[in-house]
């Protein structure tokens, strides 16, 4: 039956239902500040939302989304090649190119689209796609969809790409490697530097996503690529404006001209309609605003390091480095669901991720950390897991 | 041109280890409904098998190898 798949699926989500647990699919029913909400009916620190820079909820990008929406109207009703373009999309993609020093930007419907269709388009049948083992859904999906042949080499290990790059031979000037500069689930950064040594000793087109180091990392905020000084040898950096932009859509920049042809090319870009007015306005002025107050990332550090630091010294197991991702792992999943329930109850609300989302077989309770949380509420987070571990609901890492 | 027995004889060995159950190992042999690999003893022993013949085996032909016969007739044709 066509359905069978889907039964243990079905299985799960009849369980936790029964349970009235709700991980997947909690509604937040109302914002009380960047950094709070009620959700499912309790009144929760927002401890999940990727909302690294705190701008999803800044009135300056409130008003813009506005003003927009007032002059363009609520939709753009149709693709960027057809009737979809309008004077707002140019100008964001002007601002990126400015922003990264390159002459070539394309501004996506989301981040998804942006990684996807970029992949799925720079190679094709014939050409080499090697990536990552830890990408992001986005990654996959569109080297699946790009008819070259994929070749996976270990997260973030130079030596491995270094040895699947020697064995292509000829074959590297028709190879794409593509990493990401934060790992979404536990918050590591990849070596880009000796990634870029091994692309400079090697060849190939390197490409970066820079979902979660946008606004992040880098002395303006331009990601990983920036704080490694590699931005030269990196040919299309990816990323998305649904995390430190605080609004929805992706784009893809490149010091290489080839992107403006690129561009009639790739299906993800061309078939769906373009990002509404309001969308491409709160967008424009969250860049302006991440570029003119670089403090806002020096609180997110400030942020990130206390809460990691602290559920270290702990004893949870946390991912490798400090990062405004700070995701503790579980072994066992029924654990993993009472603890984020608890949380909830606790007024934290994380996200529970579950395998194949999380890059092992184990269970993650995944915050995010935002410039927009106080100290207070740092110190409440803190204390939740604090608590989880004192009730035995939680225990130390096996060293 | 090597037949595919030599590639045959190398993940036998490679396999023994993972072989829990002790099956008696076979071209027809299918690794995950027969010998229980999780994904992960999957991708190591894909490993061994590229660091052996110095190769890289893309994820693309994945979706058509069950058995051990299957993937040492895709590594002939890879290598060969
Ligand atoms: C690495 C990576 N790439 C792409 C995306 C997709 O971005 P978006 O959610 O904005 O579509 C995400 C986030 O979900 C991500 O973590």
């Amino acid at each position: 039956m066509l359905f069978d798949k889907f039964k243990e699926m079905a299985g799960f989500q009849a369980e936790l239902t029964e349970r009235d647990i709700k991980p997947f699919g909690a509604v937040t029913e109302k914002f009380l500040s960047p950094t709070e909400g009620i959700v499912g009916g309790r009144k929760v620190i927002l401890a999940g939302t990727n909302n690294y820079l705190g701008l999803a909820y800044d009135q300056r990008c409130i008003d813009a989304a506005q003003r927009a929406a007032q002059d363009w109207g609520t939709g753009t009703t149709g693709s960027r090649l057809a009737n979809g373009s309008f004077v707002e999309h140019e100008l964001l993609e002007q601002e990126l190119a400015d922003f990264y020093g390159v002459g070539h930007a394309i501004s996506f419907t989301t981040g998804y689209s942006a990684t996807m269709g970029m992949c799925a388009t720079i190679a094709g049948p014939g050409d080499v796609i090697l990536l990552d083992s830890d990408s992001h859904a986005s990654i996959y999906a569109g080297v699946q969809l790009s008819g070259a042949e994929i070749i996976r080499f270990k997260h973030s290990n130079p030596d491995d790409l270094a040895k699947r790059l020697r064995r292509l031979g000829d074959r590297v000037s028709n190879t794409l490697i593509v990493v990401e500069g934060i790992y979404s689930m536990l918050g590591d950064t990849a070596p880009l530097q000796e990634f870029a040594e091994v692309k400079r000793e090697y060849g190939g087109y390197l490409m970066v996503d820079e979902a979660h180091s946008l606004g992040v990392l880098g002395a303006t905020g331009r990601g990983a690529a920036e704080a490694t000084g590699v931005e030269a040898d990196v040919d299309f950096i990816a990323g998305t404006y649904s995390k430190s932009l605080g609004s929805t859509g992706g784009y893809c920049v490149s010091q290489h001209a080839m992107l403006d042809i690129i561009r009639y090319c790739i299906r993800a870009y061309i078939f769906t309609a373009s990002a509404s007015p309001s969308t491409v306005a709160s967008t424009r002025k969250a860049l302006e605003i991440m570029r003119q107050e670089p403090e806002l990332r020096a609180k997110l550090w400030s942020n990130a390091n206390k809460l990691y630091s602290s559920l270290q010294d702990m004893g949870l197991s946390v991912g490798p480095t400090p990062s405004p991702v700070v995701a503790v792992e579980l072994g066992d999943r029924e654990q993993a669901i009472l603890c984020w329930n608890a949380l909830m109850d606790a007024g934290v609300y994380v996200n529970l991720v579950i395998p194949p989302a999380s890059p092992s077989t184990n269970f993650l309770l995944r915050c995010s950390v935002s410039a927009a949380h106080t100290e207070e509420q740092i110190n409440h987070i803190i204390n939740a897991y604090a608590a989880l571990l004192k009730n035995g609901a939680i225990s130390v890492r096996a060293e | 041109m090597a037949d595919s027995k030599q590639y045959l004889e190398f993940m036998y060995g490679a396999l023994a280890e993972l072989n829990k159950q002790g099956l008696e190992l076979s071209e027809t042999t299918d690794m995950i409904a027969d010998m229980g690999l999780s994904s992960l003893e999957v991708m190591e022993f894909i490993e061994q098998i590229e660091d052996e013949y110095d190769i890289s085996i893309p994820l693309n032909i994945l979706p058509d190898v069950n058995t051990i016969g299957q993937l040492a007739q895709k590594l002939q044709e890879l290598i060969e």
